[in-house]
């Protein structure tokens, strides 16, 4: 009987079932994969978020949660503004190259209005929350410090304008969300388009 | 060893016919008792180094009592977890003594993980014909890695959150697929109490049968092919005429006993951790913890728990995103190849020359000192220092194929050393 038998056939089918068995293996896993991708609860919690800026003072941060995470609202003062130009040496993107922005924010100061600085505070080296540090020159950041962001983390530095600095080990500007003003002080942050 | 079953029924005195013949006719306990315990030979010169194995072990079964219990008053959520953690160390009747056991256990793992892999590399245990032992092994490194890291993330603390934050963006580092990999794991924008949810499973049960597979394919290797001793010299090679290596005890009663005295041992350190100095002043539990998650906060400073800091000093001292990712990630891969970077004809460090002997001083002195670094701020004279010892860690393995081809090394005995 054993001389009978076709090696070849016998090693098609032999394949073929392995193949058709592995598609649907990748059918049936499917699901499971699937169900780590964020559940529709956690896409309506990660909805837009109005915030009022009528009370922020010139040179004051603001944070809002918006997905979790923390939301920074600064109104720089002019002085604040005359250091972000002074840092365009120094930071790896000064001109927002990178799709770190919206378009509408892909400018000089990185926002629709000047003064408003709106980015996520979530450094983009290992999602650490950055520290304010507006203080000029403090020991610990040396005499070159012109106010900005520091992340205790691992040590990436970010100007007034959220721009990274270089030799950091942060690889980007910190990312301004999508956002719009719904009036003169209302911000609708998470959205550009529709309303909340 | 193979026996009729007539002598089976004769062992150990025990009559012919009986409980113990009808149950062995159906499930073959005493050939394996044969097989891995009482007939399973190990070179009479073990020493103190070879503890470790069984020490493991040890630790694995108190992890997963200590765990069950735990589980039965922990509470997977966002909103609960960090009170229940409070709840098990105050109301729960002895809840805080299972708590520190399974908290220390942790650490006391990988103690005795790292110096179980450190024996090998001194007396080449991975070496040709162990190589598959070692690569078990290396698995079972890596899966108590990620047993430790969800585990970490339960008692939703400070350091719990931003530690987990940080890891789990490690994975945004990859080109293109990376930040929606990250979005997949969180299954959330940021970790959230879906994140902690998940973990909760992979730390309870996943990972756990992952790690008691790995662990029982590691010792059927090791029982197929022998195990190493500090000599290096293989025992099979010189068999009495019962078949047995003329160099082997049976692993019970001789090897037990002296396991047993390390038990002991380990046990007074362990019970002395737990009840003096349970956080071991932030090194097993760390301070920053002892606070609740806050998701908008990043603690001042934050660093993983002591046994992940030699890699973390390694990711930091890499100016690049990826760079440090990809350099993290080899210095544990490169482990696995141990056994083809070695081009050593002698296994042990016993019979190795000065080359073999100063690199391996050499890696444990950057490994303590990347893990001191871990532990400390990312600033100036220390992230120098860190990517000093980052080369000479990384110089290890890969000039590892040339100074063990060129180190002069001493005659192998024909026979193990023993001093009777």
């Amino acid at each position: 009987m054993s001389e009978d038998v076709d090696l070849s056939r016998r090693h098609f089918l032999g394949v073929a079932t392995a193949v058709t068995g592995g598609v649907g293996a990748v059918f049936a896993a499917t699901p499971f994969l699937a169900s780590w991708q964020p559940s529709a609860r956690a896409q309506a919690l990660g909805a837009p978020v109005e915030v009022d800026i009528g009370k922020l003072e010139p040179g004051a941060l603001l944070k809002v949660e918006w997905r979790g995470k923390p939301v920074w609202i600064l109104r720089r003062t002019d002085v604040m503004l005359e250091r972000v130009r002074e840092t365009d040496a120094e930071v790896r993107d000064p001109a927002s190259e990178q799709p770190q922005q919206p378009e509408y924010a892909r400018n000089e100061y990185r926002a629709i209005k000047p003064e408003i600085l709106i980015v996520v505070g979530s450094c983009t080296h290992l999602g650490c929350s950055p520290i304010e540090r507006f203080d000029l020159a403090p020991a610990d950041l040396g005499p070159d410090w012109r106010g900005g962001f520091y992340c205790p983390c691992h040590g990436s530095k970010f100007d007034l304008s959220g721009r990274v600095y270089k030799g950091v080990p942060a690889p980007l500007n910190l990312p301004v969300p999508p956002h719009r003003y719904l009036s003169d002080s209302v911000i609708l942050i998470g959205s550009d388009t529709g309303v909340a | 060893m193979s026996r009729s079953e007539h002598e089976v029924g004769q062992m150990a005195g025990r009559r012919e016919g009986g409980f113990n013949q009808w149950l062995n006719k159906r499930f073959p306990l005493d050939s394996l008792l044969r097989e891995h315990i009482t007939e399973y030979y190990a070179s009479k010169n073990l020493n103190w180094w070879s503890v470790f194995g069984s020490l493991a072990m040890v630790v694995l079964v108190i992890q997963i009592v200590t765990g069950i219990f735990l589980t039965m008053s922990y509470k997977p959520s966002a909103a609960e977890a960090f009170a229940s953690v409070e709840y098990i160390m105050r109301d729960v009747n002895w809840g805080w003594l299972i708590r520190y056991m399974h908290s220390t256990g942790a650490s006391m793992f990988f103690i005795v993980v790292y110096l179980h892999m450190f024996r090998s590399l001194i007396y080449g245990s991975y070496k040709s014909p162990r190589e598959l032992i070692w690569i078990f092994g290396m698995f079972i490194y890596l899966a108590l890695a990620a047993e430790a890291f969800f585990g970490y993330l339960l008692p939703w603390g400070q350091m719990s959150y931003w530690g987990a934050q940080v890891i789990v963006s490690l994975f945004g580092a990859i080109p293109v697929v990376g930040e929606s990999l990250v979005e997949w794991i969180r299954g959330d924008y940021f970790i959230s109490d879906i994140t902690l949810n998940r973990f909760f499973a992979l730390h309870v049960i996943a990972l756990p049968l992952v790690l008691v597979g790995l662990v029982a394919v590691h010792i059927m290797a090791l029982h197929e092919v022998g195990s190493n001793n500090p000599d290096g010299v293989e025992i099979k090679d010189k068999k009495g005429p019962d078949g047995v290596p003329l160099d082997g005890v049976a692993f019970h009663p001789y090897h037990t006993a002296k396991d047993l005295v390390a038990f002991v041992a380990f046990a007074i350190v362990f019970s002395a951790i737990i009840f003096f100095a349970p956080e071991m002043g932030g090194y097993f539990l760390e301070h920053a913890n002892f606070e609740a998650a806050d998701p908008l906060k990043t603690p001042e400073h934050i660093a993983p728990v002591w046994y992940f800091t030699p890699f973390y000093a390694i990711l930091r001292a890499v100016p690049d995103k990826l760079g440090g990712v990809i350099l993290m990630g080899s210095a544990m891969i490169l482990l696995f190849f141990l056994p083809w970077l070695d081009r050593s004809p002698v296994k042990s460090i016993r019979y190795r020359g000065w080359m073999f002997k100063t690199a391996v001083a050499l890696f444990v002195v950057s490994f303590f000192v990347l893990g001191f670094l871990g532990t400390q701020p990312a600033t100036g004279a220390y992230t120098i220092m860190a990517r000093v010892f980052t080369i000479i860690y990384f110089a290890f393995f890969l000039l590892m194929p040339i100074y063990t081809k060129l180190d002069k090394t001493k005659p192998v005995p024909e026979r193990v050393t023993y001093h009777d």
